[in-house]
């Protein structure tokens, strides 16, 4: 037994996955990097989509990762459009002077 | 052999998003996102997750990353300019998110017993015919809505990068 | 356990010394094929006929300076030749090049692993290898190798749709992901092939596939990442010596990949193309006899007075393939693999030929080739095989 790994440290990994990804939506301030922060956070969930469908021996939890990913392509999509049409308008990537309702 | 595979590739993986948090280059970030995502697929390999591995390189890896690194090398977006933070930011977050970190490790273990083991073959129903077969049955609905999202979104950029839009 | 282990190392060093080889001599053959397309010699200095000309040129690569340009981004400009070297190199490890081979006394495939997924790892390792391209001309700091980094990952990605839907209408008849039992489901004979086979040939899927391999490998007439018309060298202006290498190894190494999956997707492995009670065993002797034939009646020809030594040498070696090829101990694993060399040989050659005859696109052509017309003829291929195997299976 002691070759196989805990089902719970998948599940942690997934977990210090997801508040590093928490952490770079909030801190940084480019963009780019914000969005590449949400990428990351959906990572960490599709982690343990995967840990449970190991789990509960069913394929759903693969299911699910997959249609997460389909959403995450979509969405990149359509937010890399935005930061174009942003800069391109702007010439900034800075959120912090992305700001023009607020004055 | 399996603790040891995992053990390699999740310290890659958290190093790596480190990585994607603290680097102030846009591209760096990105290249320590590929490696987080080839981390995770090999990760995946062990849980059973075939196709979802090869989906993670290919459609993650292989095309949403390309796109964010293209969009970089198109905007040629410099690093960014450190801003000095509030006292109380620089000396509560780090012991905040550990402690954060510590009470979902806790929650996790109380509610997975250390019993509950992983090991590469426990589960093989990761195939691509058994994710094909429950794909057009159980999840048609959701598979076909999901094809009208991406015809959206394929719009949506489209009508977004036209050059008349100000 | 210990054996497997054995045989696995054993069969990676020759897949590795193998390729090797061939990656320096595919170099040669494409300069000679183009000499020839040409009118004119091509290498022939470097021992007989040039034969010894991928071994100096491999020298002189070493042996140069490898110079560093103090402003690029130094991490990446590092791995973006190394990324694209291992990413290329990876993909063969999964291609089987032969059925089971007998050696003593252990049976074992002429494949160094089989996947279940075997095709949806070759698609994923190749969509890594755009990184290669594109980070190193990003991190060279130049606006050449940029230019020429940002036209490849638009080409990688955009190709890359037409070249997986092109993948997935062959599947539908084959009906499985792994490469070995992909030829298993065509073996017997040439209308067994995909490419031909019931209900829908996939001949439409086979050459779009081909138009997208070459767009994939940034070969003419899709080489704008590297136009050296306007674009100097493109994406590898700055590199240099083995880094330069790495690069050029890589284009190389993805052109086999790709020949050996159009070989095994459509055109049937190493199955031959008729049975052997029809005499498909005595083709290999043929072709080299024929060679020998051919080099040894030039070679005694009075006019040509250089060649008096080399061909009628080539042509005796020649002779002594062909006998190779008779040997009944040898044939059951070496007929297989000839099969497999010569169709991927053939798309091989093609890459050189397309090389010494097309011109090359201009941008916007490329783009909108594969957006207004190869995509969607992929994708009516694709669903035609789909509806036509859902009505005759």
């Amino acid at each position: 037994m002691m070759s196989a790994v805990p089902v719970y440290w998948f599940l942690m990994l997934s977990a210090v996955l997801f508040a590093l990804g928490v952490a770079g939506f909030l801190f940084r301030r480019n963009i780019i990097t914000v969005f590449m922060s949400i990428e990351l956070m959906l990572n960490a969930v599709n982690l343990s989509f995967v840990t449970f469908s190991y789990q509960l021996k069913q394929v759903n939890g693969h299911l699910f990762t997959f249609f997460v990913m389909v959403v995450a392509a979509a969405e990149a999509a359509v937010g890399l459009a935005i930061i174009l049409t942003v800069f391109k308008n702007r010439s900034t990537l800075n959120i912090d002077e992305v700001n023009s309702l607020k004055n | 052999m399996d603790v040891i595979l995992f053990l390699i590739f999740a310290i890659v993986a958290v190093v790596c998003a480190i990585n994607v948090v603290v680097q102030t280059h846009p591209i760096s970030s990105a290249v320590s996102l590929i490696g987080v995502m080839g981390s995770l697929a090999i990760l995946y390999l062990l849980l059973g997750a075939e196709f979802i591995a090869a989906a993670q390189v290919i459609v993650y890896a292989g095309a949403v990353m390309v796109l964010f690194v293209f969009v970089i090398m198109l905007l040629n977006a410099g690093a960014e300019v450190r801003r000095g933070r509030s006292l109380m930011v620089q000396l509560l977050g780090i012991p905040l998110l550990i402690s954060f970190l510590g009470l979902v490790a806790w929650f996790v273990e109380r509610i997975y017993p250390p019993t509950a083991r992983v090991q590469f073959g426990g589960f093989t129903g990761g195939t691509p015919r058994a994710i094909g077969q429950a794909l057009f049955t159980t999840y048609l609905l959701p598979f076909e809505v999901t094809s009208i999202l991406i015809l959206i979104a394929i719009l949506g950029a489209i009508v977004l990068a036209r050059k008349e839009i100000d | 356990m210990g054996s497997f282990f054995v045989i696995t190392v054993i069969k990676a060093a020759i897949v590795f010394a193998v390729l090797m080889t061939t990656l320096a001599y595919l170099q040669w053959v494409e300069r000679k094929v183009i000499a020839h397309i040409q009118v004119r010699p091509g290498p022939y200095r470097v021992g007989p006929h040039g034969l010894l000309q991928p071994l100096a040129d491999v020298i002189k690569l070493i042996t140069k300076e490898d110079l560093v340009p103090s402003y690029v981004n130094k991490p990446l400009y590092l791995l973006a030749p190394f990324l694209a070297i291992t990413m290329a190199l990876l993909s063969i490890s999964v291609i089987p090049f032969g059925p089971t081979i007998d050696v003593a006394g252990h049976r074992t495939w002429m494949q160094l692993t089989d996947l279940n997924i075997g095709v949806l790892f070759v698609l994923a390792v190749s969509s890594m290898g755009v990184y290669g391209i594109a980070l190193g001309g990003w991190a060279s700091n130049n606006k050449y190798a940029l230019l020429g980094g940002l036209r490849s990952s638009a080409q990688m990605i955009s190709y890359e749709l037409p070249l997986s839907l092109a993948i997935a209408a062959p599947l539908l008849l084959s009906n499985t992901l792994s490469l070995r039992h992909l030829v298993g489901t065509q073996a017997g004979a040439i209308w067994h092939w995909n490419v031909f086979r019931g209900p829908f040939p996939q001949i439409f899927s086979f050459i779009i596939f081909l138009i997208a391999a070459f767009a994939e490998t940034n070969r003419v007439p899709f080489d704008l990442p590297e136009a050296e018309n306007e674009l100097v060298a493109g994406f590898h202006t700055e590199y240099s010596s083995m880094k330069f290498a790495s690069f050029f190894m890589a284009e190389y190494a993805n052109m086999i990949t790709v020949s050996c999956m159009a070989t095994l997707l459509f055109l049937g492995g190493w199955s031959a193309p008729w049975p052997a009670e029809y005499g498909s065993n005595w083709v290999p002797t043929a072709i080299f006899a024929l060679a020998g034939v051919l080099a040894l009646y030039h070679g005694l020809h009075p006019a040509r007075r250089r060649d008096r030594l080399t061909l009628p040498v080539f042509g005796i070696v020649f002779f002594g393939i062909a006998a190779i090829f008779q040997l009944a101990i040898l044939q059951s694993w070496l007929l297989p693999l000839f099969w497999f060399c010569a169709k991927t040989g053939a798309i091989l050659f093609a890459f050189m030929w397309v090389r010494g005859t097309l011109p090359r696109f201009r941008y916007d052509q490329l783009m909108g080739f594969t957006w207004k017309f190869l995509f969607p003829v992929a994708v009516l291929n694709l669903l035609v095989t789909a509806f036509l195997v859902a009505l005759v299976g």
